[in-house]
């Protein structure tokens, strides 16, 4: 009988490995921005173009920033999710609508509501080299004193929204 | 032959077998396991010398040159931290582009230039340049499927 | 409205599955008639349902109606029809149904072709057969419908993966699941035969016409995979020992030891146990490919979308169904018993080998697949195994079990004396070796690790004839073409399936040693001279595909001074997505193909241009043909056309298994000469 069950144990020490496995995410590089101040930019505000928005004006408080565009499919997914956040006023939401269209950058938001602050527009990319996207949709968590403290790559959640997002600002805005 | 005898050299060249193939395995692990680092670490001086392994990041802006007369291409590959310059002749693959991911394979030189010996774009639905617009879809339905349960 | 349709009809198919995976295998074990019978009707009405909604899913993309979320994220207004109609299993939720819907066909094709077994056999397998379907539908219901709503509707499609839109790709996901779906039934045979405690040669014969059908759609579907990388990918390599390709492979590995093990179970009733368990693992190593592949927990060029919610579902999946199967085993195997003894040396040993070979190779790739996974899970590092890993390994285990397909056919059942198989054996050997060592010469170069390769690949193939001839001999009287035609299909199936791996073999031996690639910049009318051939760039043009913009190049290829043919490799850019491919450019020959690849554009309409003379590169895919083509043989063998016939005019009896086994001289894939078979009963 024993030797019978070999096979059932080999698959299930298999089976252990692919449960952590599926845990982690082999893409996942840490990054290296998380603890470190946020690069500061100056970039033109979307709605008034002639207005610049700085990263410093949100010094002494704690903001997001989601990085999005008109032609990314699963910003639409998360839009949902972002304006209810908006509208709850727990945080400011800024956006960096990253490489993409004026007129249609403006509409889609018209479209599907507009939970940002200020949405300020990052047409070469630069910035979003700077903050390390390697894609959209992504959100920064920063502090009070200007420090990414989170950042979630790919669409915003309900589960990582609940689980990690909002404690974490939650025990950011508790902060002095 | 007795019956006792014949299960005993069945298994002795079970486990024979099976012992060859772990020191192959083990021979070739040795040898042919290929480590990521991140051009933080390189600067750290975390990554193998004279050994290869992979760097991943995104191309830096406006690093991208090739020389004239010749397939060589030079480029920078940053994590946003740091960024280590690389070399490479051949061909890249159709999603190389400046300011998106790319994995890259091969050593380090003296000098600090990562010469590489295979470029490999990345490609995954974490990485969502315009141009790979179809790479987001598949995102919108995994974060469809969250939101449905 | 459609798109309702399709979703209802698979909730419908769920609750049929459901009927299927329960009512039948209980109607089985308490003896129940009426149960049992329903197991037909309730497996013929999911089928119904699942085609309904795959054709469902295949209007809502043939008619783009973007209000459907899977549609207007895989297809666009301007992809032409055909392609249209492969998108509805080019994402991951239509290649789901398309999955259900094969697992329905086979079900289905079961309860028609099975007239011949007992109604509780059949009862059984179709109710495993359920029980796997309610897993992957319940699976596509929850974490991945294809009918899910886009609201409000997207205006246009943002196009299928442009390196989806071709030819390759539009067969090569049907034939690679129909072999993985094809060993669930294999799977459930082994399940029903444990439930029964009737694990026996009879069970062994039927399921495996059904293992080798499956089998042989999976090695057409690797095959395919394998072409259309080589010519799609644009970098000329047509096998990566990527995750996703090993995926594929482990249940080959494992599927062909499953064959061979059949074999011997068929004729001698040996490695009853082990086969059950080959048949478990076969369908346990399918379940994990798509785990794999689907969960996101391995990098992959060929990665789905990836989502823990649907890695969690298969995974519990997996987990439930082989441990219920392999505590079943557990259970029932101790008392199946030992088959008919064997000596050291005979065809049953030789098979055993086989099979440890067979085996231990796909354990060192599943090793190697999931080696980062297991390293990054201990929280050692990230890295990644490469290509050299698995040539280093799989090579030398692959070579003892290929010497053995020269001698297996040859062996005798239960015992063989090994110096009258050497004296047999010895001019193929000679032979084998002088035109191993001497051909090389004619390609220009020898290597030594050429001349092994072709050593194996002729072993193969002189092994087969001096088989062959020694079997004619032995066949009576009358001439060759009488002699020729008595023998079994399934004997000129396994041949042929060998000898496929021997052009196989030869293949990649010389692809590997002669190929020559270069990447050159060209400019307008520079010439580059690869594997004798001279190529001429003469500049490129603009062309407009219907849902691309391209740059066309033209390649003038010479020999020896004399125009051979223009080539014209594609760089396109989709219109939907931006997305750049690269379309490459081959004249495929019978001894070589050229390969013509645009890489990027330099200054004065010079580009980087991929120029390879790759020898003998096809002669991969028409082996692994071959091998296909040698299955289907061996399944059209005589004994069960017969059986289908013989038990359509007496349905209600069942044969006596054992006495027909011993009395069907042609065997299967592994035939013994009928003298041979003359003594071995005599000994008994």
């Amino acid at each position: 009988m024993m030797r019978y069950l070999m096979p059932l144990a080999i698959f299930m020490v298999l089976a252990v490995f692919l449960l952590i496995g599926l845990t982690l995410n082999p893409r996942q590089v840490p990054s290296p921005l998380i603890d470190k101040p946020a690069p500061k930019f100056q970039l033109n505000q979307l709605h008034e173009p002639d207005k610049i928005m700085s990263s410093e004006d949100n010094l002494g408080k704690v903001w997001m920033l989601n990085v999005w565009a008109s032609w990314c499919v699963a910003c639409r997914d998360e839009h949902p999710l972002l304006v209810q956040l908006a509208n709850s006023g727990i945080i400011p939401i800024y956006g960096l609508n990253y490489k993409d269209e004026r007129n249609t950058a403006l509409q889609w938001l018209k479209r599907y509501g507009d939970p940002y602050a200020i949405s300020i527009v990052d047409t070469d990319g630069k910035v979003g080299i700077n903050y390390g996207v390697y894609g959209v949709p992504e959100t920064y968590v920063i502090d009070k004193e200007g420090i990414i403290r989170h950042k979630q790559i790919g669409p915003v959640t309900v589960d990582s929204l609940e689980k990690t997002i909002l404690p974490l600002i939650k025990e950011l805005q508790n902060q002095a | 032959m007795k019956p006792r005898h014949k299960k005993l050299v069945m298994i002795a060249s079970g486990v024979t077998a099976l012992g060859v193939a772990a020191i192959l395995v083990l021979n070739a692990f040795q040898s042919n396991l290929v480590f990521f680092f991140s051009p933080s670490q390189v600067i750290a001086n975390e990554a193998p010398i004279g050994k290869s392994f992979r760097i991943g990041g995104l191309v830096a802006e406006g690093s991208v040159k090739r020389d004239d007369g010749s397939t060589t291409v030079h480029f920078a590959v940053t994590d946003t931290a740091e960024t280590i310059p690389v070399v490479y002749t051949g061909i890249l693959p159709d999603l190389f582009r400046e300011g998106k991911g790319v994995v890259a394979q091969g050593k380090i030189s003296d000098a600090g230039i990562f010469l590489a010996d295979e470029v490999l774009a990345k490609h995954d639905e974490n990485y969502m340049p315009p141009e790979a617009a179809e790479a987001l879809e598949r995102a919108a339905k995994a974060q469809r499927a969250s939101l449905a349960q | 409205m459609i798109p309702e349709i399709g979703n209802f009809s698979l909730i419908l198919a769920l609750l049929l599955a459901t009927l299927q995976g329960t009512l039948p295998i209980i109607g089985a074990a308490r003896g129940i008639p009426s149960w049992i019978a329903l197991a037909k009707p309730v497996v013929q009405g999911q089928f119904v349902f699942v085609l309904i909604a795959f054709f469902c899913l295949a209007y809502s993309f043939i008619s783009s109606d973007f209000s459907v979320l899977n549609v207007a994220n895989n297809s666009n207004t301007e992809l032409p029809f055909h392609f249209r109609l492969a998108a509805t299993w080019g994402s991951h939720e239509g290649s789901l149904l398309l999955w259900v819907l094969m697992l329905a066909s086979w079900s289905v094709a079961v309860s028609v072709f099975s007239k011949q077994l007992p109604d509780d056999v059949v009862a059984r397998v179709i109710g495993v057969l359920g029980l796997v379907s309610i897993g992957f539908l319940v699976f596509m219901l929850f974490t991945s419908n294809p009918f899910d709503r886009l609201l409000p509707a997207a205006a246009e499609g943002s196009d299928l993966n442009p390196l989806l839109q071709d030819f390759g790709m539009v067969v090569h996901p049907p034939m690679l699941y129909m072999g993985y779906v094809g060993f669930s039934v294999a799977f459930a045979f082994a399940i029903a035969a444990l439930l029964s405690g009737k694990l026996d040669a009879t069970w062994a014969r039927w399921s495996r016409p059904w293992t080798i059908i499956a089998w042989v759609f999976l090695t057409i579907g690797i095959m395919l995979g394998s072409w259309w990388a080589y010519y799609e990918l644009g970098w000329g390599g047509w096998w990566f020992w990527d995750p996703v390709e090993n995926a594929s492979f482990l249940p080959w590995l494992v599927g062909t030891a499953l064959v061979h093990s059949l074999a011997a179970t068929e004729k001698r009733g040996s490695f009853k146990s082990w086969t059950v368990l080959l048949a478990i693992s076969t369908f346990a190593l399918s379940l994990l490919g798509t785990f794999l592949v689907r969960s996101g927990v391995l990098t992959s060029v060929h990665a789905f979308a990836t989502d823990p919610a649907r890695g969690v579902f298969i995974l519990a999946f997996l987990v439930i169904v082989i441990s219920c199967a392999l505590l079943l085993f557990a259970w029932r195997a101790p008392k199946v018993g030992l088959g008919g003894k064997f000596d050291l040396l005979s065809r049953e040993s030789m098979l055993l080998a086989n099979n440890i070979l067979l085996l231990v190779a796909a354990a060192s790739v599943l090793l190697g697949t999931l080696y980062p996974l297991i390293i990054d899970a201990l929280g050692l590092g990230k890295l990644s195994v490469g290509p050299p890993f698995f040539e280093a390994v799989f090579v030398p285990i692959m070579t003892p079990a290929i010497f053995l397909i020269g001698i297996g056919p040859i062996s005798r059942w239960k015992q063989m004396s090994l110096p009258a198989l050497a004296i047999r054996l010895r001019w193929a050997f000679g032979i084998s070796v002088v035109s191993a060592l001497i051909t090389p010469f004619f390609m220009g170069e020898w290597k030594p690790m050429v001349s092994f390769g072709l050593l194996l690949a002729f072993w193969i193939i002189v092994c087969a004839f001096v088989n062959v001839k020694h079997r004619l001999n032995n066949s009576g009287e009358g001439n060759l073409l009488t002699k020729l035609s008595k023998q079994s299909r399934s004997y000129y199936g396994m041949h042929c399936a060998h000898i496929g791996v021997a052009i196989f073999i030869i293949g990649v031996t010389l692809v590997n040693s002669y190929e020559t690639e270069k990447d050159v910049r060209m400019e307008i009318g520079s010439k580059v001279t690869v594997g004798g051939y001279v190529f001429q760039f003469n500049g490129t043009s603009d062309v407009v595909g219907p849902n691309y913009k391209a740059v066309r190049g033209e390649i003038s290829v010479l020999k020896d001074d004399q125009f051979v043919r223009n080539l014209y490799p594609e760089k396109r850019t989709y219109n939907a997505s931006g997305m750049a491919m690269t379309e490459a450019a081959i004249d495929t020959g019978f001894f070589r193909d050229l390969y013509v690849a645009l890489g990027e554009p330099l200054s004065n309409g010079a580009w980087v241009v991929r120029a390879y003379h790759k020898p003998f590169v096809d002669w991969i895919w028409f082996g692994c043909i071959l091998m296909a083509m040698g299955g289907i043989t061996s399944i059209t063998d005589r004994r069960y056309r017969l059986k289908i016939i013989k038990k359509e005019s007496t349905a209600a009896r069942v044969a006596e298994p054992e006495k027909q086994a011993e009395g069907t001289p042609a065997a299967v894939a592994s035939a013994t000469t009928k003298v041979e078979l003359a003594t071995e009963t005599t000994k008994v």
